[in-house]
């Protein structure tokens, strides 16, 4: 049972770590109609601005303020140097751009700061454990990470439900050539929108510094179960990224810690070892074939 | 205007240096060309299989690096199994291991062409970027089951044993490897060629244009598209089997999407939706790699930088470039 409790929490930890992600993408895609694959790159810059924040000030809070802007920054960049030529383009040529743009920020990284990997220390402010239950310990930091994520979750829906650039943006999500005709600046309305997500993006990676090596190309696998949380959510709709986040972040973990011992009830235990090990690495896209099948828009599509 | 005859002459002069190339090779005192041929060749296998869904068919797949290691396991498994006189765990019945390449290769194809069957299925379902991003994870979904399957070395992957057999052909002779792949690669742009000039290239050139339209036209699309994305994952698949047998290894790399995104940029470096183009961009991309590599390690940061000028500016392709206005459908 504490057990279950801790998973659960590790599990809503990484989902909320993929909220950070899918809720810029999921912006981006429903508002500009745009595939950014480089969205892991604005990740990876926030986790290597971060450490070398926290090392040249000693403070890991500094370290996340670089860390968003820096990837807000390098979003921006990005954003009115390549991809604004590139809404109006076809999918293909925004995959292959932003490619492109994958391989360029992971090169200047790897140029910047090396390529060996490095580490940043949990801040001591939230080194300790916090106990959950009576003889239930659980670490301080994750459940900051749990905290932060959900007061991200609930800022964006004070910002996109209770104010005006909410509005816009809503508007914006669902008759792109309408909010233009009407008078709204649409590209300001896009760079926003698109450094918003990047300033997402780089706060995960941020937050996932001290959990994880810091390394080139780290932004690529979350990159893609990003993109598993919003096809499963709906394509445009931060409501599903929430909810595909969580549900991501619980099945993978769930599937890890219980597969292969449950599996062994079957099936001889070093099969059992083997076969759940795999079974749990592919769990959550059987989780998203399963939703495609019931639904193929995901489960909240923002467009009908 | 350009002259008549320039797509022709493209075409021959590269053929003929495609033939040529182990003399080339042997002719310069560099032998190691050859093995650098044979991998432009079967890389062009597999940009060739996924342009005839992306050039022709408008499919943007993301996935197609799944189907070249699904081919690659294939016979990495079967070699293994073969070597250490084990039966294949996972198949009702004992089946044992083989290298013969008349087993093996079809078998690395079966494989490849029946998991496109079931992405294929599920990922038509959608379109535009949800379809871009499902063959995304369900690659990655492989990619994963490879990494955690420790019997076959997991993350570090499987060293083949022994090279497949083929009676009458040694395949350890690199010159003779060469011209197994490059067979492999004509008589697949041959069956390409045939595909996209009838009726069935017709109706997947119509569903890139109009997929609505062609519905309304009374063709069953989905079939039409499903069928052409099981025959590219099946080229890619034997692209899988001979760079298996060309590095005597096969580990998870040979699936990840990187992979992917490399064979796609091959696609469009050499021109998409023509026949030729994929072959070119395969060739262009690996002599990049290997010659840009020798000066910078960060040689991927000129091809990234290239990319995004060519999408931005340049869309036609090498082969559109070389070829000129003629240069459509093969």
């Amino acid at each position: 049972m504490l057990l279950f409790l801790e998973q659960t929490l590790n599990g809503l930890q990484l989902g909320v770590m993929l909220f950070l992600m899918a809720a810029g993408l999921t912006l981006v895609f429903g508002i500009m109609n745009m595939i950014n694959l480089a969205h892991g790159s604005f990740y990876m810059i926030g986790a290597f601005a971060a450490v070398a924040a926290t090392r040249a000030s000693g403070s890991f809070a500094l370290g996340v303020v670089a860390a968003v802007a820096a990837a807000g920054l390098v979003g921006l960049a990005t954003e009115s140097l390549v991809l604004r030529g590139l809404y109006r383009r076809e999918h293909l040529d925004q995959v292959l751009a932003t490619f492109g743009l994958i391989l360029v920020f992971n090169e200047l990284v790897s140029i910047v700061w090396g390529p060996q990997a490095m580490f940043l220390e949990i801040p001591a402010a939230l080194s300790g454990t916090v106990e959950i239950l009576p003889g239930a310990p659980y670490p301080a930091y994750r459940l900051a990470i749990i905290g932060a994520g959900l007061a991200v979750a609930l800022f964006l829906w004070a910002l996109i439900a209770r104010t005006r650039i909410g509005m816009r943006i809503r508007a914006g999500a669902s008759n792109r050539e309408m909010i233009g005709a009407l008078g709204v600046d649409i590209g300001r309305l896009y760079t926003l929108v698109f450094g918003l997500g990047a300033m997402l993006a780089g706060l995960a990676g941020a937050l996932a510094g001290p959990l994880l090596a810091i390394e080139v190309g780290m932004g690529e696998n979350i990159l893609i179960l990003a993109f598993v949380v919003i096809i499963i959510g709906g394509l445009g709709s931060v409501r599903g990224a929430l909810i595909g986040a969580l549900l991501v972040g619980l099945v993978d973990t769930y599937g890890r810690a219980y597969l292969p011992s449950g599996l062994r009830a079957f099936v001889d235990p070093a099969v059992a070892d083997n076969m759940g090990a795999s079974l749990a690495a592919m769990a959550i896209y059987l989780l998203m074939a399963m939703v495609l099948i019931w639904r193929p828009r995901g489960l909240f599509p923002a467009h009908e | 205007m350009t002259s008549p005859g320039r797509r022709e002459i493209v075409l021959v002069a590269g053929l003929a240096l495609l033939l040529a190339a182990p003399g080339i090779a042997e002719a310069l005192g560099e032998p190691f060309l050859t093995s650098l041929f044979t991998r432009i060749v079967i890389y062009a296998l597999a940009a060739a299989s996924l342009d005839l869904i992306l050039g022709y068919g408008g499919l943007v797949s993301f996935g197609h690096g799944a189907f070249f290691g699904l081919g690659g396991y294939v016979v990495g498994i079967l070699a293994f199994h073969g070597a250490e006189g084990t039966a294949i765990p996972f198949l009702p019945g004992e089946w044992a291991g083989t290298t013969l390449a008349v087993v093996a290769w079809p078998a690395a194809i079966a494989a490849a062409a029946l998991f496109a069957l079931v992405i294929g299925a599920l990922s038509l379902r959608t379109s535009g970027i949800y379809f871009i991003m499902i063959t995304l994870a369900f690659a990655q979904m492989l990619y994963f089951f490879f990494v955690s399957l420790t019997l076959y070395g997991g993350d570090d992957g499987l060293n083949l044993w022994e090279r497949s057999r083929i009676p009458g052909l040694d395949l350890y002779d690199d010159t003779t490897f060469y011209y197994v792949s490059l067979a492999a690669l004509l008589a697949f742009l041959y069956l390409a060629w045939r595909i996209v000039n009838a009726r069935f290239g017709m109706v997947m050139r119509g569903c890139k244009q109009n997929e609505r339209r062609m519905r309304a036209l009374g063709f069953p699309t989905y079939r039409y598209r499903l069928a052409a994305f099981v025959l590219a994952g099946a080229g890619a698949g034997l692209a899988g089997a001979l760079i298996a047998n060309h590095t005597e290894f096969v580990g998870p790399g040979l699936l990840h999407w990187t992979r992917s995104g490399e064979i796609m940029v091959m696609v469009i470096l050499g021109g998409m939706g023509t026949l030729a183009g994929p072959v070119f961009g395969a060739a262009a991309y690996l002599l990049a790699e290997e010659f840009l590599s020798r000066y910078t390690e960060h040689w991927l940061l000129f091809l990234g930088l290239f990319l995004i000028f060519v999408v931005l500016f340049a869309k036609r392709g090498i082969y559109g470039w070389l070829a000129g206005p003629g240069a459509r459908d093969g």
